[in-house]
């Protein structure tokens, strides 16, 4: 039956192109979920009222983080070609989309993270403050496990991103769902293949979407 | 304990300068419970801030315990603050954290070992009567436990000086009273300081030792809090005096007295500190062959003793009438006879 719905669907293919999907979503959610965190705090410690309040260095990050989030994905991937290269040594397959994934994802997931932390009530830092709290047990006792819900929230949003991403990678032969979808599906218009690929990502959407949920209500203790 | 010379806080903003507090000088003893009240924007909140330095001063000194604040390097003022506790109008605790969790806190920022820390907050929890919630989160107490659990936070390191910024202007009338109670108990127990402000004077009655009324970012008066409540000097201190007692010359038309009771004498007695512990009233009609009447009044009780205004008639005989008034005057209570509408 499954055979004579969809002819050109091999297994095996289909399980190799959703590892590879899993492998570049997951990589680049943990790099992006690490860069991000890292320029949201970035935004959010020396913005207006913050702890390291600095007007130039607030105002690069920021610049960095608009930039990046301006640029279309499947322009960036070519842009970042060079730097791919001299990393990875090649820019074909999964491990070559990650660069492009993760400075692409980072940025949106920064200004998440920012929003995130301006969301921690400021009366909390201050009471820290008053202990006698030195800025990196604020930032690492008090900002993010406060945000952390949040925290989480915004990297489900940005994992979902991230899987879309890595479809359009496929354009430039990375590997994955997207690719298997574009090359063996579209371009040979075996529909069938096409049709299984989109079922897959939208599955693989869900269960982040599930998983990132759960983590954040189980966190949420307000 | 706590010496303030000179102190200003000026806040620049885009049309003016605001000086929140201005050229302010202060001393609060050892032990004391010290309440400062004043209306929204009078200062107050940024003179308690000033105190731990959450706000920088512009100009002046504070000496706590020996310690110049003011000239503290970031390193020293961290060590000098875990010295000062300080609870929140809005209990400022981490949600993220248990009730045991957020008094171990400041413990762990002061590098106490594991083991200790579980003591102390142990000891901690049962000081403030929050025995078995020790694992409940803050979003599961009420708003008199979220503050007790603010208070236990505050106290976890020994603090010196305990500062309350607005601590019970969040809670309703009752948990208010077990607040302060809890305040008077700790403060009764370690010997704590206390500094307050509220805009509430019933806070300061019923818990503070000296109180100082803040007005435009000064001290315009301050003294024992009797002394304050029963010759308040200047305009703002009468009000927040009639806010606890009432104008009872406002409140009731004195002519409407006179009126109903014209037989006798109508008398005024003012109680001030210990006076009532002698029970005048039953003394006066067991002395005296006369009828005491009693027509109106307020006594409250303070720190330093009770205070209150009560007006009464006095009906029998005119001589037996004028002894009772001459005892009257042998004792502590203030008494006007006739007193004019």
């Amino acid at each position: 039956m499954f055979n004579e719905w969809f002819p050109n669907v091999r297994m095996e293919d289909m399980i190799t192109a959703t590892n590879e999907t899993l492998y570049m979503t997951l990589v680049s959610v943990a790099g992006t979920f690490v860069l991000g965190l890292l320029l949201g705090l970035l935004l959010y410690l020396t913005g207006p009222g913050g702890l390291w309040e600095n007007k130039t260095l607030n105002w690069i990050t920021a610049s960095i983080v608009n930039i990046f989030r301006a640029i279309p994905f499947i322009i960036l991937i070519l842009l970042l070609f060079p730097f791919t290269d001299f990393l990875l040594g090649t820019i074909r397959g999964p491990q070559a989309a990650l660069p492009a994934l993760i400075i692409g994802g980072a940025p949106f997931y920064a200004r998440l993270v920012e929003i995130a932390l301006k969301e921690v009530d400021k009366g909390v830092v201050e009471a820290a403050k008053s202990m006698g709290a030195k800025y990196s047990t604020i930032i690492f006792k008090v900002l993010l496990p406060e945000s952390m819900p949040a925290l989480i929230s915004g990297i489900t949003v940005t994992a979902i991103a991230l899987i879309g991403y890595t479809a359009v990678a496929g354009a430039i032969g990375s590997g994955g769902l997207g690719d298997f979808a574009y090359f063996y599906g579209f371009q040979r218009s075996n529909f069938d293949v096409v049709f299984i690929c989109t079922i897959l990502i939208i599955l693989i959407v869900f269960i982040f979407q599930f998983i990132g949920d759960a983590i954040s209500r189980k966190l949420d203790k307000r | 304990m706590i010496t303030i010379k000179g102190l200003s806080k000026i806040f620049h903003t885009k049309d003016q300068d605001v000086r929140a507090v201005d050229d302010l000088s202060l001393n609060i003893n050892k032990g004391e419970i010290y309440g400062v009240i004043g209306y929204s924007g009078a200062g107050k909140s940024t003179f308690i801030r000033l105190l731990n330095r959450l706000e920088d001063p512009t100009e002046g000194s504070i000496l706590v315990d020996e310690q110049e604040l003011t000239s503290l390097s970031k390193g020293k003022l961290r060590l000098a603050r875990q010295e000062i506790g300080m609870i929140f109008q809005h209990f400022n605790l981490l949600w993220s954290r248990t009730v045991h969790d957020n008094i171990a806190f400041p413990l762990e920022i002061a590098g106490i070992p594991k083991a200790e820390r579980q003591k102390r907050v142990d000891e901690l929890i049962e000081l403030v009567g929050l025995k078995g919630r020790g694992g409940s989160y803050p979003s599961q107490l009420s708003g008199g436990q979220k503050q007790r659990v603010g208070i236990a936070r505050a106290l976890a390191n020994n603090p010196k000086v305990l500062l309350c910024d607005e601590a019970t202007s969040a809670l309703d009338p009752e948990t208010t009273d077990s607040i302060l109670d809890l305040l008077v108990d700790i403060n009764e127990k370690l010997g704590l300081t206390i500094v307050l402000i509220t805009h509430e004077m019933h806070v300061i009655r019923k818990i503070c030792h000296q109180v100082a009324v803040m007005e435009e970012g000064k001290i315009v008066e301050q003294g024992e809090v009797l002394d304050v409540f029963l010759h308040p000097q200047k305009p703002v201190t009468k009000k927040f005096v009639d806010q606890v007692m009432g104008d009872p010359e406002k409140e009731t038309s004195l002519q409407l007295i006179k009126d109903n009771y014209r037989s006798g004498e109508i008398i005024r007695l003012h109680f001030v500190g210990e006076s009532t512990n002698q029970a005048l009233i039953s003394d006066l009609s067991r002395k005296f062959e006369l009828d005491v009447n009693i027509l109106h009044g307020k006594i409250t009780q303070t720190q330093k003793g009770a205070y209150g205004t009560m007006f009464v008639q006095f009906d029998g005989d005119e001589k037996e009438v004028e002894r009772a008034i001459e005892y009257i005057e042998s004792t502590s209570v203030e008494v006007e006879v006739n007193p004019h509408v």
